[in-house]
Formats: C-alpha cells, structure tokens, sequence
C-alpha cells in the first residue's frame, strides 16, 4: 500500500500544483487480490471534469504497474460515471465524452504547467536585485525548496535544469527581453497568488464537505 | 447607508438572488449537488454566528430578502444577476416573476437584470427584446457554464454570442455580468479562462463587462486582460468573506486589483443569499492590508467608498445622496506590452 501512496504522490492537481495526497483527494487505497481500488473524492460535486478526468486517469496510470487490476472510483462528483466508466476502459477524454471534447487534455495540462512555471520562477528569484535577473542562472540560486520547486516544473516543461541555465524564461523556455522583466515578475506573482489561493480555498471546501478534522 | 468613525458610506450590493432551491424545484440530482456547493462556500467561508441553516438557505423568500439587504443590511440599492440553471431546477434556480414583482414595488432599492443564453439563437434573441422593455433592462447575467441540451456551456465570442451582445448595445443594455463555471463546450477546454471576454470587450467598446468573482479562480488572467480594457471590471461577488477565513489572501486580492485595474472599477457584492451584506460591509470598512505586507499601500477610505457603492451606482445612473459621492480616477489603461 505504500507504494501505491508514494505512487499516486506524484499525481498532481494541474491547476493547484500540488499532488492530490496533500490536497486529500485520495479516500482510501485498498488492495483485494488481484485489483488495487483507489477512491477519489473532490471538494465540490461540480469540480471541473476535465482536471477530475486528469487526476483520474493520471491515477490510473501510476498504479498500472503496482496490480493486474486497477479500479479508480471518483466519488460524489456530477458526472462520476461517465469519468468512472471512461478512465476504467483506458477510452481517453474524446473516447469518454465524445461530441463534447475537441481534443485530448495535454494541451490543458500544458497550459497548467506554465502557469505552475511561471509562479515557481517568480517564487525563486523574489529576494534577488532587479540588475542581476538578466543574467542570472540556476546554479546562482540558493539550495531551497523553492529552487528545487522550480527545476521540477522546468523538467515538466522540458527546459533545461544545468547549472548555467537562465533563470528567467517565458512559457515556452526563451529567455525574457530584459525590459520585460518587472511587468512579467510581476503578473507571474499574481499568478502564485492565484494558484495558492485556490489551493487554500479546495483544501477548505473538501473539510466542509466531508466534515473532516483540520489537519494542514 | 453605513456610517463608522464620522464617515458615511453608499452602498451598492451589485450581485444579489432570489433563489429557490428547494427539492420540489430541484429537476434531478445536480439541482441537490448545486446548491450544496454553494451550502459548502457559506459554511466554509462565513463566521460561525453567520451561519445559516440548510433549510433557510435553500429558499429565503421576498420578505427576508428585503430584510437582510435593506433593515439589517446596511444596503441602499440592490441589483439581482438571476442565473437560470433550467437544466437543475424545474423552475429555474433565481425567480424572475418574484424578483421582478419585488423590484417593480421597491424600484428606488433594486434593480433587476435578466440573463440570456445565446445557444437558444433566435428564439432568445426575439424574447430578449421583449425581456429589455418589460424589465426596463440596464444589465444582464451571464453564465458561461449553463447545461443547455447536450452542450454544457459556451463562450462570450460565439457567433451567436455577438449577436446577442450586438442587440443588447441597440436596446440600450450597457452593463454586462459575466460568471464563469466549471464547464464550457468544448469540455477540453479550461472553462474559468477569461480570454472570450478580452475579445467581447475589445470589440463592445460602448458596454461594461463586469467579471464576477474578479475572475477567480483565474484572477492573474483577469487582471491581465483589465489593464488592457478600460471597460473590463471586477466584481467582489465570494471574494469578500476571504476577509474573514483569510484576511491575507484577501488583502492580495484587493491589492492586485487596486494595482492592475483602479479603484473605480471594483465592485462590492455580497452575493447574497450566499453571504448576507451586514457583516461583510461592517469588516470591510474595518479591513486594513496587514502592515507587513508592503507591496500594497494601505486602502484609503475614498477607496472603501468607491467599493462599497458609489462605481456601481455610477454604472447603473443610482442616485447618491448629496454628500456621499467621490469623483473618480482619472487614469489611462496601463500599457503592456
């Protein structure tokens, strides 16, 4: 059972950039011979289910190694069967909700990712002067969590993470025009406000719902 | 009107319902798993005294409306932003015939705004031109993630959209109220993006686009696309009881928006009946950004007032009463690259 726990740690919430065992969104891992059972449950019934669908087959994908069977069950949510009927046939987003989707979820991923990105990269480098930021570098940051957060969203996105590697890139891994520096910092710290705001207020919502015991 | 501490303060309560989610109302499932959401939000988010049980909270009435906005409330003018939800409540979750039946006997203290769908194309447009002279119309609410047929929700630039829209700006209609849900057509889509909006409002110059919630959860693009458009606005609709279970993120909050748009293009709400106003407008007032958090300037008291009242009064013609109005901010869309 561990394993599938440290497993499913790496599973994470695109839009709160934190695995969904943190966030308490995994009921309960049980495994009965053959079929490893992972119960999931969201803050709200109405939860996007395009991020259920992620985390759903997300989940999925990190215990097809650990059992024969792997049976994820999303609790309580408003479209609970099709997401559990199309992540149990592998069907993928379209195969699942047909007419309804134009494509699959990397696109929506991605776009999650360099928003995880971009507030991780303003997180980094909050303490360093303005007149050092051009130049800067990964092996200029200091050993934190911060840093280490921000070398595993660039591997997410397939940027770089050598030493001499530039700190401040945009979405797509160029390095940001100096000018554009302040105005770019600044928008990427309202985007950390936004994501951890959420995350505060999804942490919130799931104690409400299932009356569970403070625990962050 | 609130006063504290020699001040007086107009207010507007730019978002409020008349809503009837009892089970009689309820068409299946999702009309119970909708307003337990919103049951979620009050009770994670109001202090313990405000806390409603659930049988008030699914229907309050005319009555009680009345009494928790206008008697115990503080408030001086309403404005009703009915979301339909046909597809959860057989007779639609906010009441149109009961809210406009109240409007129409106190219309010195509410305004009411109807919503459209644009996916209901012609038809629609046809009763939106009636619906503009019935209600004598100066707004509307829209709901991006409203499940029509098998499509569950659409976006502000459709082409049917424009249309809508285009109608609305001909009759007269300035002020247009947009929340964004958790479902949108095409559902791969990210259904809290706000970009549809940047579009409508680049191209409606003449109307307002308020965004409820400031555009939460996506306030980093809302506040994006508000510095370019002049006539993009924030609605503090569940921002404000952040106030009370996160006094920090709510300063972020305020401060962003006071950094990205100004302070004449922020608008109060309590949303109510997911909060009621008495207890937000009082913690407002007594609301300071924390001393420690220096990247914002403290918030003024001509800040407060523009908040609580007087930019919605400004958008919707509500007088204000001799005394109690502060002139606006004259500044230009900041420039970004």
């Amino acid at each position: 059972m561990m394993q599938a726990w440290k497993a499913l740690d790496e599973v994470m919430d695109p839009e709160l950039d934190e695995p969904i065992t943190t966030l308490g969104f995994v009921r309960s891992v049980v495994l009965d011979g053959d079929v490893l059972t992972v119960h999931l449950r969201l803050p709200t019934a109405f939860c996007s289910p395009n991020f259920a669908y992620l985390m759903a087959s997300d989940a999925k994908d990190v215990l097809r190694d650990l059992a024969p069977h792997v049976l994820v069950v999303l609790e309580d949510h408003h479209d609970s069967d099709m997401i559990n009927r199309g992540v149990a046939a592998d069907a993928g987003f379209v195969g699942t909700y047909g007419a309804e989707a134009s494509r699959d979820l990397e696109e929506l991923r991605l776009t999650f990712q360099r928003k995880a990105h971009a507030a991780a990269m303003e997180r980094a480098v909050r303490t360093v002067p303005l007149e050092r930021l051009r130049t800067l570098t990964l092996q200029d940051l200091p050993e934190s969590k911060a840093t280490e957060a921000l070398r595993r969203r660039r591997s997410a996105l397939g940027f770089g993470t050598a030493p001499d590697a530039l700190v401040l890139v945009d979405d797509h891994g160029v390095p940001l025009p100096p000018g554009d520096l302040p105005l770019r910092l600044r928008f990427a710290r309202s985007v950390g406000i936004s994501i951890e705001g959420n995350a505060h207020f999804c942490r919130g919502l799931l104690r409400t719902r299932y009356a569970m015991e403070e625990t962050a | 009107m609130y006063s504290k501490d020699g001040e007086n303060y107009f207010i507007v309560d730019a978002h409020v319902a008349l809503w009837d989610a009892r089970p009689e109302n309820q068409r299946n499932i999702h009309g119970k798993q909708f307003i337990d959401c919103f049951y979620d939000y009050h009770r994670n988010l109001s202090p313990e005294e405000e806390v409603w049980s659930y049988e008030e909270y699914l229907y309050q009435g005319g009555e009680r409306l009345m009494k928790d906005l206008f008697d115990d409330g503080y408030v001086d003018h309403a404005i009703f932003q009915p979301a339909h939800l046909g597809a959860f409540y057989r007779n639609g979750f906010g009441q149109t015939e009961e809210a406009f039946a109240l409007t129409s006997k106190h219309p010195d203290k509410l305004t009411y705004n109807h919503c459209w769908d644009p996916r209901r194309e012609q038809q629609g447009l046809d009763e939106l031109k009636r619906d503009a002279e019935r209600f004598g119309l100066k707004g509307v609410k829209l709901y991006t993630a409203e499940w029509y047929g098998d499509s569950r929700g659409w976006r502000l630039d459709d082409p049917w959209s424009y249309r809508y829209l285009e109608t609305a700006q001909d009759l007269g209609i300035r002020n247009i109220h947009i929340h964004k849900g958790p479902t949108i057509r095409p559902l791969d889509r990210d259904a809290f993006d706000v970009a549809d909006v940047d579009h409508a409002a680049t191209d409606f110059p003449e109307l307002n686009f308020v965004i409820e919630h400031c555009g939460l959860p996506r306030l980093e693009d809302f506040c994006w696309i508000a510095t370019q458009e002049p006539n993009v606005h924030a609605g503090l609709a569940v921002a404000m009881p952040f106030m009370h279970t996160r006094p920090r993120y709510f300063a972020q909050i305020i401060g962003e928006l006071l950094y990205w748009l100004n302070e004449d293009r922020i608008q109060f709400s309590s949303d109510y009946a997911l909060w009621t106003p008495r207890w937000l407008i009082e913690r407002f007032v007594d609301f300071q950004i924390p001393a420690d958090m220096t990247e914002y300037a403290p918030l003024t008291v001509a800040q407060k007032k523009k908040i609580l009242g007087l930019n919605a009064a400004r958008m919707y013609d509500i007088p204000v009463p001799a005394g109690l109005d502060v002139a606006p901010v004259e500044q230009e869309a900041v420039s970004v690259a």
